[in-house]
């Protein structure tokens, strides 16, 4: 029943979220490519100019760039596999009967609440300080040396902290698919001496695949821009700086704003390439 | 069906899970535990901790030393305020895309969700010196501007989904008896959109102020929320643990309450809909 006059209205209703989303997305993004091109120090006034490919050939040549890079794959793979494994076995055990399953959900769910700057200050003050921390203070109670965390193992402690943020997420969307599990056919599969490990891997397990993809792909696009969390507690350095953390460093606090400007354009590319998988299923998702 | 299960293995599955639900939550105990201790308590061992006195200094010394209401209120601001600006601008049009669908209304709203995907670090060169030029660096408004955007495609989505779920029939419906638009509006269309409008502001609201990459780069202390003034504490002078905690607790207890309503919304809304 859409009129020519209805498109024309739902054009209009449109047009604004489009218009804004484009100017946001293309003005910054087009001014990044062109900065990226250019002689550009703040040092330097006087060196101007186009700088070719040489700001890009700058960064990708960068030690630091490879390490950056590591470490990103690193904090994002070592987050997934945590959430997810960790999420699906507590899902399973949240989805069992047994009494206060509200307030033990309200427990669960509650780290994703908490703002980044919090759960990182909280992490390295209050448990992993190897003088007053939480874990200094139990491991001198079991006559043990205190560890330093932070110190020794940067991102690992950092890959627990955004662990520890973003397992609720993944255990409340797979806990939510496992509600909508067929329970008949789990009877049904069970009545014909399916021991549990078989129901598991041939009826549980293809029933939530749909849910563990869109917890990667989700975490994913929010992993990828982790920031906070290096920034309150190592402050970046050589041994936990990501990709999002290099640029935005040079970006800030560097005076290079061609080499910066090239260093964003090339994690815009890294994103897309995650994004494109991202897209593809979110647009098989949309259909159904 | 419910299935059956005896009392002993629901007594051990209980267990369990009350046990790692408080494990998850321990970190959150532990630092509102702490914000009722003092500073040279704060440091003692836990058992030491909890046995020591307990009282509000804490609360009433991050008060004092610092203007914490100020950026209580930049928090609210920029979370209420770019969540309401959003849903203004997101509304017509996802409804134009729920009710009247054109050929190209997925690739504009899968367009919409690709831009949420650009990393932020692309664009802070020129967002940092546009901001510095125009004067809106460390400003509520270019805060609430960029958040806005940031959260637009979410919007959009959150709606989306929601609205689709209305029969377009009803419509239809409400004209064939005569219904003015005035009143379609008023009487049909507002009372089955508002629960679907709610969760998104809701949950838009919680994402907005748990934000920390643009709140962290684009202030410094006017128009700095909660997430911006927490960090201040990552370079502190001498004990600081009671303060950062009692700071924390305030700072996360509005968010907990609202997520703890959002529960359910939370799995629609950050999936896009592909999880109900």
């Amino acid at each position: 029943m859409a009129t020519q006059h209805s498109r024309l209205a739902a054009r209009f209703m449109v047009a604004p979220s489009v218009g804004f989303l484009f100017v946001w997305m293309i003005v910054p993004l087009v001014t990044t490519v062109y900065f990226s091109f250019l002689v550009y120090n703040l040092l330097h006034p006087e060196r101007q100019g186009w700088a070719g490919f040489d700001n890009y050939y700058y960064f990708l040549t960068d030690r630091a760039f490879l390490t950056a890079v590591w470490h990103s794959v690193a904090l994002v793979v070592g987050v997934l596999c945590i959430t997810v494994v960790g999420g699906i076995l507590l899902a399973l055990l949240l989805n069992l009967p047994f009494w206060g399953q509200g307030v033990v959900r309200v427990l669960v769910i509650a780290p994703f609440f908490v703002m980044p700057t919090v759960s990182a200050l909280v992490w390295k003050n209050m448990f992993m300080n190897p003088v007053n921390g939480m874990f200094a203070h139990i491991a001198k109670g079991l006559g043990l040396q205190p560890y330093d965390f932070l110190g020794h193992a940067p991102m690992l402690s950092i890959i627990g902290i955004v662990s520890w943020e973003w397992l609720p997420f993944a255990t409340l969307i797979l806990l939510t698919a496992l509600q909508s599990l067929d329970s008949e056919q789990q009877e049904a599969a069970e009545m014909d001496g399916a021991n549990w490990m078989n129901r598991f891997i041939y009826l549980t397990l293809p029933h939530l695949t749909r849910a563990i993809t869109v917890v990667i792909l989700i975490q994913t696009i929010f992993l990828l821009s982790i920031y906070a969390e290096i920034a309150v507690t190592t402050g970046g350095g050589p041994a936990s700086t990501t990709i999002t953390y290099l640029v935005a460093q040079q970006s800030l606090y560097g005076n290079d704003v061609g080499g910066a400007s090239a260093g964003g354009i090339v994690a815009v590319i890294l994103a897309n390439i995650v994004a494109v998988f991202v897209m593809r299923m979110i647009g098989k998702n949309l259909d159904a | 069906m419910a299935r059956k299960s005896s009392t002993p293995a629901k007594v051990v599955v209980t267990a369990a899970a009350w046990g790692i639900g408080f494990l998850i939550f321990f970190p959150i105990l532990w630092t509102i535990l702490m914000s009722f201790h003092t500073e040279g308590d704060a440091i003692k061992s836990p058992f030491e901790m909890l046995t020591s006195p307990w009282n509000f200094d804490s609360y009433a010394e991050v008060q004092t030393r610092s203007n914490y209401s100020l950026h209580f209120f930049n928090s609210v601001v920029i979370s209420v305020g770019s969540t309401l600006l959003a849903l203004v601008i997101a509304i017509p049009a996802a409804w134009a895309m729920a009710f009247v669908p054109g050929k190209r209304t997925k690739d504009l709203l899968m367009w919409m969700l690709s831009t949420k995907m650009m990393p932020a670090v692309g664009v802070l060169i020129p967002m940092y010196l546009g901001f510095k030029n125009m004067g809106l660096l460390d400003t509520r408004t270019g805060l609430v501007g960029v958040m806005t955007l940031i959260n637009l495609p979410i919007v959009v989505w959150m709606l989306y989904t929601y609205f689709k779920e209305i029969p377009g029939e009803i419509l239809e419906a409400a004209r064939m008896d005569g219904a003015s638009l005035r009143s379609e509006i008023l009487y049909v269309l507002t009372p089955m959109a508002l629960p679907g409008i709610a969760s998104t502001l809701l949950l838009n609201v919680i994402l907005a102020w748990n934000e920390a990459f643009w709140t962290l780069q684009l202030t410094t202390h006017d128009a700095a929320p909660l997430t911006q003034f927490i960090a201040s504490y990552s370079s502190p002078e001498g004990l600081f643990y009671a303060k950062l905690s009692a700071a924390s607790t305030m700072a996360i207890a509005p968010i907990l309450i609202l997520g703890w309503f959002s529960q359910k919304q939370l799995v629609r809304g950050l999936t896009f809909g592909a999880v109900k």
